[in-house]
Formats: structure tokens, C-alpha cells, sequence
């Protein structure tokens, strides 16, 4: 139990990703509704880029921005003193990806909609059985 | 069905969980992900690039290739939006309403009457009552400027502080869509066509890979911007500065494209009428 706790204490940040995980999945399965769907997933990338983001960080670390970055250039860099920036570049474009492929999802959605005049899976399924 | 679902999402939760003891804690700075290549990039940005924002260098020079290929998913996510839902309609003579503005006057026009000329006086309005927010549109004036030039300024900045192609091409459209919310879709046509927004998300993409195809023609890599010097001015190591510039403005007319043209097709269904 105790090493439950000090789990729990130092990788809180691994919860809160696997707790949005579990919601995003869920929603994704047991959602009948497309646009709840979308939202579910939508849900599962906030947690990966919650866990991509959440790895980079450094105790008693900087902005990955080189303080001083001109003009000195005898001024060492210790890669200790800055955040790590890598899973910035990767979730940065991830986030404007994720907002891009949120339109297909939708543009697909309305166009289901005008063919079927319902945004439910079973009522889809039934109107495709019955034509 | 729910509690098979529900099963399999606790099945997960918990192989994850069972996982996380050989994760490193929370702010560790001996984390395996910050031990391999990220110390490098921290250590070597200035002399390489002379960039001092070491997400920038990392996102347009070290993993050039990868931000290439993410800026032509969002080209391609806008095009397959346009795709699937644009829908053009022949133009025929119906009934039409306009308002004119100054008075605020719905008019009529039957079929074959004499359609107003596209100016400010007169709007074009798809239902009987709509309301004329005079206050939303006046802040939207306001605000939209100053949101572009906000826009700019990320994007120029991109090397000494936070920002870049993709926050800043984000914010541009951003205002474009809040003067599409607050006017209507036809007045932002007016000020960006859909044509126009296609051919710069395209613009975008091709600025960034023709200046990878630039530094093969002057005898380097793909996107080894170094190469350029000779073109730019000035040692290879600013040249690899200027390079980066280059290649967020294109990030950045791509993505703002791209999210305008995303709007004007969801908000109005592919109508391209008078939108939300």
C-alpha cells in the first residue's frame, strides 16, 4: 500500500494519462453516437500529448530557450538547466494534426448525416440493412 | 455489450498501470527521454543554427523532414474536407433576400429581378430575420487587426521566444474565423476566397519543399539549409537561421490556409453560404 502511495506520489502524471485514456476508450467503444465518438477520441490524443509533454519536464529546469544565446559565446550549455524540447516539436505539430484530422472526422460525419439523416450506429445500420 | 467494454478499458487501465513503477518519476532530469539525443540539441543549437528557441531548431532543422510531412498532412486533412463536402450549385435565378444596412431593410427579390451589386451597403442574407449584431461586429473589427498582426509577430519571433509557423499560422486564422463568426462567411469571401486559401495551403507546403529541393540543387542534403548560404548571405550557420525562417513561413501560410478553409466548409456544410 505504501508503495502504492510514493507510486502515486512521484508518477501522478501517468495516472492522470492512463485515467484519460480509459475515458477516451470507452467513449470510443460504447458511444452509439458518431459525434461522441469523435469527442472520445479526441480525448485519448489529449492524454498522449499529456504523456509526451508531461516526460519532458526536469526538476528545477528552464524554458528549452538558451538564456543569453548571443554575444557569449565562451557561455556553456548545460543540457540539465533546460527542459527537454524534443516532445514539445513532436506534440506541437501533433496538436495542429489533431485539430486538422477533427475536420475529416466531422466532414465525414456531416456527410453521413445528409445520407442517413442520423448521427446514431444502430439507426445507420438499420437504414443500410433496409435499402 | 457495455460491461465487455468496460472490461476491456479496465484491462487496459491496468496493464498501464502496471507498467508505470518502471517509468521515470515526474520531473526527473535522468529520465530516459531526455538522455539520447534531446542533451545534443540543447548543447549544439547556437553553434549549429544560431537559433536560441531550441523547440524551433529542433522542429525546422534536426527533424525537418518529420515537420515537412505533418505540414502536408494538414494540407492533405483541408483538401479531403473540401472533398467530401463542398457541393456547387448551379447558379439559378431564385428567390433572394438582401439587407440593406444602413437602414436596415430585408428586400425581397424575385426570380429575374435586379440582383444589388456585391458592396457594403447591401448584405446578402439566406433567412428572413437576422439579427444585426452591432456590437459583436464592432469589437470583431476591432480585435481582428491587432490578432493578425499578433499572428505576425509569433511567427517572426519564432527564433528567440516561444512561438513559430504553426502557433502563429494558428492565431492568423484564428482571426479569420472571428470576423467569419461575427460577419458571414460571404464578407470573409471577400477578403479570402476559398480559391485563394486553397492555392496558399498549397503555397505553403511547396515554399517548404523547394527550399529541401534548394539545398540539393546547391550541392548539400534535403533541408540542410547550410547551403545556402551563398544565395542568403552571410556564414552557413546564419544561412541555417535564415533557412528556418523560410520554411515557418511557409508552416505558417499552410496551417492558416488550411484551418480558414476547414471552417468555411464545416460551418456552412460545403454550401458556402452564409455560414453559422
Amino acid at each position: 500500500m505504501e508503495d502504492l502511495a510514493a507510486n502515486f506520489l512521484t508518477k501522478y502524471n501517468y495516472w492522470a494519462f492512463i485515467a484519460l485514456v480509459m475515458i477516451g476508450f470507452y467513449a470510443m467503444i460504447v458511444k452509439r453516437n458518431l459525434v461522441k465518438k469523435i469527442v472520445g477520441m479526441n480525448i485519448l490524443q489529449t492524454a498522449v500529448i499529456l504523456f509526451y509533454v508531461s516526460i519532458g519536464a526536469k526538476r528545477d529546469a528552464d524554458l528549452p530557450i538558451i538564456a543569453h544565446g548571443h554575444g557569449s559565446a565562451s557561455h556553456a550549455v548545460h543540457a540539465a538547466d533546460y527542459i527537454n524540447p524534443l516532445p514539445h516539436v513532436l506534440m506541437l505539430t501533433a496538436i495542429v494534426v489533431s485539430v486538422a484530422t477533427l475536420g475529416v472526422a466531422i466532414a465525414l460525419a456531416i456527410k453521413i448525416y445528409r445520407q442517413y439523416g442520423t448521427l446514431e450506429e444502430d439507426e445507420i445500420g438499420e437504414r443500410i440493412r433496409n435499402a | 455489450m457495455k460491461t465487455i467494454a468496460l472490461l476491456t478499458v479496465l484491462a487496459i487501465g491496468a496493464f498501464l498501470l502496471y507498467g508505470t513503477p518502471e517509468f521515470p518519476a515526474w520531473g526527473d532530469p535522468q529520465a530516459p527521454a531526455a538522455l539520447h539525443v534531446s542533451p545534443y540539441y540543447i548543447e549544439h543549437t547556437i553553434e549549429d543554427t544560431a537559433v536560441p528557441n531550441v523547440v524551433t531548431s529542433v522542429l525546422a532543422d534536426y527533424r525537418g523532414y518529420d515537420t515537412m510531412f505533418e505540414t502536408s498532412v494538414i494540407f492533405a486533412a483541408g483538401l479531403a474536407c473540401l472533398m467530401l463536402l463542398r457541393r456547387y450549385q448551379p447558379k439559378t435565378q431564385e428567390t433572394r433576400l438582401y439587407r440593406h444596412v444602413p437602414t436596415g431593410i430585408t428586400l425581397r427579390i424575385a426570380q429575374g429581378g435586379k440582383i444589388p451589386e456585391a458592396s457594403d451597403e447591401f448584405e446578402r442574407i439566406d433567412s428572413q430575420w437576422v439579427p444585426y449584431d452591432l456590437i459583436v461586429k464592432l469589437t470583431a473589427r476591432l480585435i481582428v487587426p491587432f490578432a493578425q498582426l499578433f499572428a505576425l509577430y509569433v511567427i517572426a519571433h519564432g527564433h528567440h521566444s516561444p512561438g513559430g509557423g504553426f502557433q502563429g499560422g494558428v492565431i492568423y486564422g484564428a482571426a479569420l474565423i472571428l470576423y467569419a463568426v461575427s460577419f458571414d462567411l460571404r464578407s470573409t469571401f471577400r477578403r479570402l476566397s476559398e480559391r485563394t486559401a486553397i492555392l496558399l495551403s498549397a503555397a505553403g507546403v511547396l515554399i517548404y519543399a523547394s527550399t529541401g529541393f534548394l539545398c540539393m540543387l546547391m550541392g548539400g542534403n534535403f533541408l540542410d539549409y547550410g547551403y545556402l548560404a551563398p544565395l542568403l548571405g552571410g556564414d552557413p550557420v546564419m544561412a541555417r537561421s535564415h533557412g528556418i525562417f523560410i520554411v515557418e513561413i511557409g508552416v505558417g501560410m499552410a496551417v492558416m490556409a488550411v484551418m480558414v478553409s476547414l471552417y468555411y466548409n464545416l460551418a456552412s456544410a460545403g454550401r458556402h453560404d452564409e455560414g453559422l
